[in-house]
């Protein structure tokens, strides 16, 4: 979606003329201010058409000044009408459907069609292929594949059956195949998909902790303002100057932070908008704001720092044995072998010795169990055999000698998994399986601790191997053998200490930590439970994107301080616009201070108000947008955004004014 | 420019030991004085190892400073009946008993009264001195418990005010005062009890010189930031300061305390760089303004100039000969800038630009250092509102030294600022609308702006100096800014003992490469930036109409 869809243009244009509602714009201190002014402007301004005044520089200040107001609440109308353009499409996924409601949940065979509104939890359902899944549920029989796009936007179907990690399933979603009997675990109106559509609308926005405090701030500028420029009535009065409402209504909206205040809100929903559109859905904003504070990552290391399977990596022959044997043997015996970790092998055999092994009709699969912890392929007499090295060894009665051990344990040590590898009954040697860490993983997490993140890799792997696996990967600490306690333990302390904590999972068993945690992403695929406990619900369910939620909470931040600051830098540039401009008249030597060479008081008053309210405008892309973010650290990013921020919002207003006092000079505007 | 940078490099010299020094006296571990401090324990049936939250704190502050402000009250109403009144000189009416009062009580030190006339040798030793100490130890029991805020996790105490008080005035405020009178008798100060002087002048009239216990009140007026002079003509009078030596020690005591508290704080959270970034931001607005207003006055006045009067060098109206433009501009902008409210030359009688900066100084709101305690804690304020505004931008929950900046602490600050700019705007502009206020000017124009906007601003800021030229005992200006002075005093102290208690009970958060910085160049000129933007620009308008039009209209060969 591009920032500057007509379609969305056009609505929020439409959006921004509702909003002025002065009821509503309460919510926002400053703009509502700013509306109270501007009417009384407009009064004055028609006062003196009714009474044949001049009535050119009133009507002038008080239509910019509603401007200002305008464009704020376009400002928010924007970042709304993005957020809805998402929600009108998940709307569709929520068309009325009629639900298959069991009599008797033992009993498949009678049930009774009742609409999806009328559900209520607990209620006991029937899907079948082809249905729409009529509200949240559990699975509590069956095993199906279900088509999430509506939610998710992945067309590839998934799995959901009963028990276990996969036994949730969304409303509006649909079955694809065979069927399913669900428990209703959401009464209607407040069903998941019901709720993101409330968040992407921002219907249900609230204002996060900063943003209230943020407010506040912006609250008793304006009251410090509005101090200032009703008492220069009285120091106007002492020196034989009398100023005008309209005078004294630019002066004041200049001076309080109406950008900053127009903007505020759209930052705020615009990076709401910014996880929607990375398939991430936070149930408040406050978890975005809490998201940028994450001071340790929980990284499940399974999937997101590894991929998730063992691959190998190395052949290791016993000593008067060719490598290239070894590898031809390993081959051989994962040929029936389907497992990931098997055609890893194949692919390793064929990249380093070009094997690729047929397999013939004959061949018989030995398959891996429990009982023997070996697999393998047996054809034309020959047998080749794969396992784990102790089970191995005592299958064929040898010992590996001092060599092979050796390697087996360094194997071990290094976060990895020794296979040793037999062809007819003959040790060949070893192939190590790796837990492959990502690439680029250790260069991110880099980035992390350079913004004072730790992360942490939560494994169930031993110590050794975890220990390992975590210094190649560069994680600052690791939990080993992982249990849910000892994650939820690990939280608590760290919060002990007063760090944020963010998490990710999708078990049951996950959900008191990512309850416990400040930020908890659950996955879309995960149970209910989990989705209940979390605040954020990754629709993709990728566990690597807790690195780019915290980034967008961090964004959202630097986004408001940003604009906060250059609104305020400001300020001094329009002091320097109307100040000369309404004191000239009393105190002609005061035009020393106009040092932009305004043309007259009228036209430099007007162009600081003008400037005032199209810099809103122009900001609401990067209010959308929000400000780049650079993984660089506090320090260089405060410099980097003071420079921008503070002295461009020192410096680019006076450039603006000027330009814009030209611009009306050529138009012979108040010269 | 020499002088300039003698003073600093005195004053900043000390304040490194200092700083040391009055952290161990926060943080009891100064204890050579111990049996007397115990005693006074005591004597007041204090326990010292009670500990206060902050509203106990606030309470105990305020309530000793309600019955100090009765009793000092009474004893300028009643002082024709008390003791050491060898001048016979009558009590003071109501209105004026209740602008001085508050004016003593809140370490502000205005003086609407003539010290010559209307206020006895025992008042003042009684009344006057002993607030010096009293106020000046308040305001720096109130830092030293903002300072407490900041040192650990969830606290939920900010020290005992009676203990710290005590320890303040025992340990700190009475030795330095004790040895700077000495060395200011030995320079020449009286210090007697005896009553005045007469004597016959050489044109065979006669006259009666003022004198008084005067080294001991003027040490303690220098060091409290205090600066309610024993003479109307304040430290441009002999007995106050006699020579340039004296000059640059009252300088050195008015300015080493304020700059001493941030090395203070800087030990207390033990991280002392936070202490110096905070000194170094105080000490480059007070340069700055040092450095303005020395500029102005060596400029000259342009009238006199073209005239032919003007001796070479300056302006030279209104200035001590023994002390010199430098001496002088930098004395004066000192006094301004700590609250002390001391003068050794005339403001009004500056050059417009001159007198700016004394002005715009204090309506920064005294931070460069500015009042004992009271200028630590204003500038916490404006490091709060800096890390907020500015914290964001590094992505995080703006924090400070590990204590989260929020929507409580954000709306406690800006009350206290409102309350400032509420009570020197809206105070100086309805005083001028009145046929009172205007009354009281002494000149017209843009430079009777100045002398009201100055008063209002004095007041507030707890500064107490004044710009001369305004007739301040009126009705109006009594009341007015007496209310000015409580509020701007109380009203401003108790929202930032809130932030203290508020801060003190949040967990402290361990430092990372995220926290945003708070120490450094790029800091100290952040909050220079914040101090003036927020602190200083709501007074623009009206410093145009007074001081700045006054200036290019004096350019213009107009003056008042």
């Amino acid at each position: 979606m591009s920032l500057f869809d007509g379609a969305i243009i056009r609505r929020a244009a439409l959006d921004s003329l509702a909003k002025l509602n002065p009821v509503t714009l309460m919510r926002n201190p400053v703009i509502f201010f700013t509306e109270i002014i501007s009417a009384l402007t407009s009064f004055v301004a028609v006062e003196d058409i009714v009474q044949h005044q001049p009535y050119g520089f009133p009507l002038v200040i008080a239509i910019w000044l509603w401007l200002t107001v305008l464009f704020a609440t376009f400002a928010e109308a924007m970042a709304e009408g993005r957020g809805r353009a998402r929600a009108e499409s998940l709307k569709r996924a929520r068309s009325e459907t009629m639900a298959k409601l069991l009599v008797d949940p033992r009993d498949r065979a009678i049930f009774k069609l009742t609409p999806a509104s009328d559900l209520c939890q607990g209620d006991i359902v029937l899907v079948k292929a082809g249905d729409i899944i009529p509200s949240d549920a559990e699975v509590i029989e069956g095993v199906a594949s279900v088509n999430e796009s509506a939610v998710t936007g992945e067309s590839a179907p998934v799995v959901r059956e009963a028990g276990g990690d996969r036994s949730a399933v969304t409303g509006g979603t649909q079955l694809v195949s065979d069927w399913l009997v669900l428990r209703i675990t959401a009464d209607a109106g407040s069903t998941f998909l019901d709720r993101m559509i409330a968040l992407v609308e921002g219907a249900e926005r609230r204002k996060t902790p900063n943003e209230i405090a943020l407010n506040i701030l912006l609250a008793g500028l304006t009251l410090i303002f509005l101090i200032a420029v009703i008492t220069l009535v009285g120091f106007g009065h002492y020196s034989g100057t009398s100023f005008s409402i309209p005078v004294l209504a630019a002066l004041l909206v200049c001076l309080i932070p109406t950008t900053i205040g127009g903007l505020l809100s759209a930052i705020g929903i615009a990076g709401m908008d910014r996880l929607v559109r990375f398939n991430v859905v936070a149930t408040s904003g406050r978890a975005v704001e809490a998201a940028g504070d994450v001071d340790a990552l929980l990284l499940d290391k399974t999937g997101t720092i590894t991929f998730g399977n063992r691959m190998a990596s190395a052949f290791f022959p016993v000593s008067g044995a060719a490598e290239r044997d070894l590898a031809e043997a390993c081959a051989l015996a994962s040929l029936g072998d389907d497992t990931p970790e098997g055609r890893s092998i194949l692919a390793l055999a064929r990249e380093r010795y070009n094997i690729v092994p047929q397999r013939s009709e004959s061949a018989t699969v030995i398959p891996f169990s429990a009982n023997t912890r070996m697999s393998g392929l047996d054809f034309a007499g020959q047998s080749y055999r794969k396992g784990a090295v102790d089970s191995v060894l005592k299958s064929l009665g040898v010992e590996g000698g001092a060599a092979f051990a050796e390697a087996a344990t360094r194997i071990g040590r290094a976060g990895s998994t020794p296979l040793a590898v037999t062809a007819n009954g003959k040790l060949l040697g070893l192939i190590e399986l790796k837990d492959i860490v990502k690439p680029g993983i250790k260069e991110r997490f880099a980035a992390m601790r350079s913004m004072g993140i730790r992360t942490v890799m939560v494994t169930g792997d031993n110590r050794i191997t975890a220990a390992a696996i975590a210094a190649e990967a560069g994680v600052d600490d690791y939990i080993a053998e992982a249990t849910p306690q000892n994650k939820l333990d690990y939280i608590r302390m760290v919060q002990g200490e007063g760090r944020l904590v963010a998490m990710c999972g999708d078990g049951t068993n996950d959900a008191p930590a990512l309850a416990q945690a400040d930020v908890g992403v659950a996955m879309q695929t995960g149970t209910q439970a989990a989705r209940e406990a979390g605040n954020m619900v990754d629709l993709d369910s990728d566990p690597t994107k807790l690195i780019e939620i915290v980034e967008i909470g961090k964004q959202l931040l630097i986004t408001r301080g940003a604009l906060t600051t250059f609104s305020i830098a400001n300020d001094i540039s329009k002091y320097f616009a109307i100040l000369p401009a309404i004191f000239v008249i009393t105190y002609p030597q005061l035009s020393a201070l106009n040092v932009m060479h305004l043309r007259t008081p009228e036209s430099a008053i007007l162009s600081a108000v003008i400037f005032n309210a199209l810099i809103i405008v122009a900001l609401v892309p990067l209010a959308l947008r929000g400000v780049k973010f650079r993984p660089v650290g506090a320090a260089a990013l405060l410099k980097r955004n003071l420079l921008v921020y503070g002295l461009g919002g020192l410096v680019a207003p006076f450039a603006g004014i000027k330009l814009i006092d030209m611009a009306l000079g050529v138009f012979n505007i108040f010269s | 420019m020499l002088y300039i940078a003698l003073v600093f490099a005195l004053v900043l010299g000390a304040a490194f030991p200092l700083g040391r020094y009055m952290a161990a006296i926060f943080e009891r571990r100064v204890t050579w004085l111990r049996p007397v401090e115990l005693g006074f324990y005591r004597l007041a049936g204090v326990d010292e190892t009670r500990s206060m939250t902050w509203q106990a704190y606030a309470v105990a502050l305020l309530l000793l400073s309600l019955i100090h402000f009765f009793l000092l009250y009474g004893i300028l109403r009643l002082q024709y009946y008390l003791p050491f009144n060898p001048q016979h000189i009558a009590g003071m009416s109501p209105r004026l008993a209740f602008n001085t009062a508050a004016s003593f009580t809140t370490n502000t030190n205005w003086q609407a009264y003539l010290p010559e006339g209307q206020i006895s040798n025992g008042a003042q030793m009684l009344g006057l001195a002993v607030h010096m100490f009293l106020s000046a130890a308040a305001g720096i029991a109130a830092a030293a418990a903002v300072m407490r805020a900041f040192t650990a996790s969830a606290l939920k105490s900010l020290g005992n005010f009676y203990v710290d008080l005590t320890r303040i005035t025992l340990y700190l405020l009475l030795p330095i005062t004790l040895v700077a009178a000495v060395l200011l008798v030995v320079a020449g100060c009286p210090q007697t009890l005896a009553p005045f002087i007469s004597g016959h002048t050489l044109q065979g009239g006669s006259q009666t010189i003022a004198i008084g216990p005067v080294a001991l009140q003027e040490a303690i007026k220098q060091l409290g930031t205090n600066g309610g002079g024993f003479f109307n003509a304040n430290s441009g009078h002999p007995f106050e300061n006699p020579n340039a030596w004296t000059n640059l020690l009252e300088n050195w005591l008015l300015l080493v305390i304020g700059f001493a508290l941030p090395i203070s704080f800087g030990h207390m959270v033990k991280e002392t760089a936070q202490g110096r970034t905070l000194m170094a931001a105080m000490a480059i607005i007070l340069a700055l303004g040092c450095v303005g207003a020395y500029a102005a006055e060596a400029a000259g006045n342009p009238l006199h100039t073209a005239a032919g009067v003007a001796r070479s060098g300056g302006n030279w109206e209104g200035k001590e000969v023994r002390f010199g433009i430098p001496a002088s501009t930098t004395f004066n902008v000192s006094a301004t800038g700590t609250s002390t409210g001391a003068v050794d030359s005339f403001t009004d009688s500056y050059t417009p630009l001159g007198g700016l900066v004394p002005m715009f100084l204090m309506q920064l709101g005294e931070v460069s250092p500015g009042g004992v305690g009271s200028g630590f804690y204003t500038v916490i304020v404006f490091t709060l509102l800096s890390v907020f505004v500015a914290g964001l931008m590094v992505g995080r929950t703006p924090e400070y030294l590990g204590k989260k900046v929020q929507e409580k602490e954000i709306k406690l600050a800006m009350l206290g600022v409102l309350i400032l700019t509420l009570f020197i705007l809206a105070g100086a502009g309805f005083s001028l609308i009145t046929a009172s206020g205007v009354g009281s000017l002494a000149n017209t124009g843009p430079h009777g702006l100045s002398e009201m906007l100055y008063a209002w601003t004095s007041a507030t800021e707890n500064n107490g100096s004044a710009f001369a030229g305004l007739s301040a005992d009126t009705p109006l200006l009594d009341y007015g800014l007496g209310a000015a002075m409580l509020f701007g005093r109380f009203a401003f102290m108790i929202p930032v003992l809130a932030i203290a208690g508020s801060l003190a009970a949040k967990p402290k958060l361990p430092e990372s490469a995220g926290t945003f910085p708070t120490t450094g160049p790029l800091f100290i000129g952040l909050l220079i930036g914040v101090i003036i933007i927020l602190g200083g620009l709501q007074f623009m308008p009206a410093d145009t109409l007074g001081p700045l039009a006054e200036h290019f209209l004096l350019h213009a060969g107009k003056a008042f």
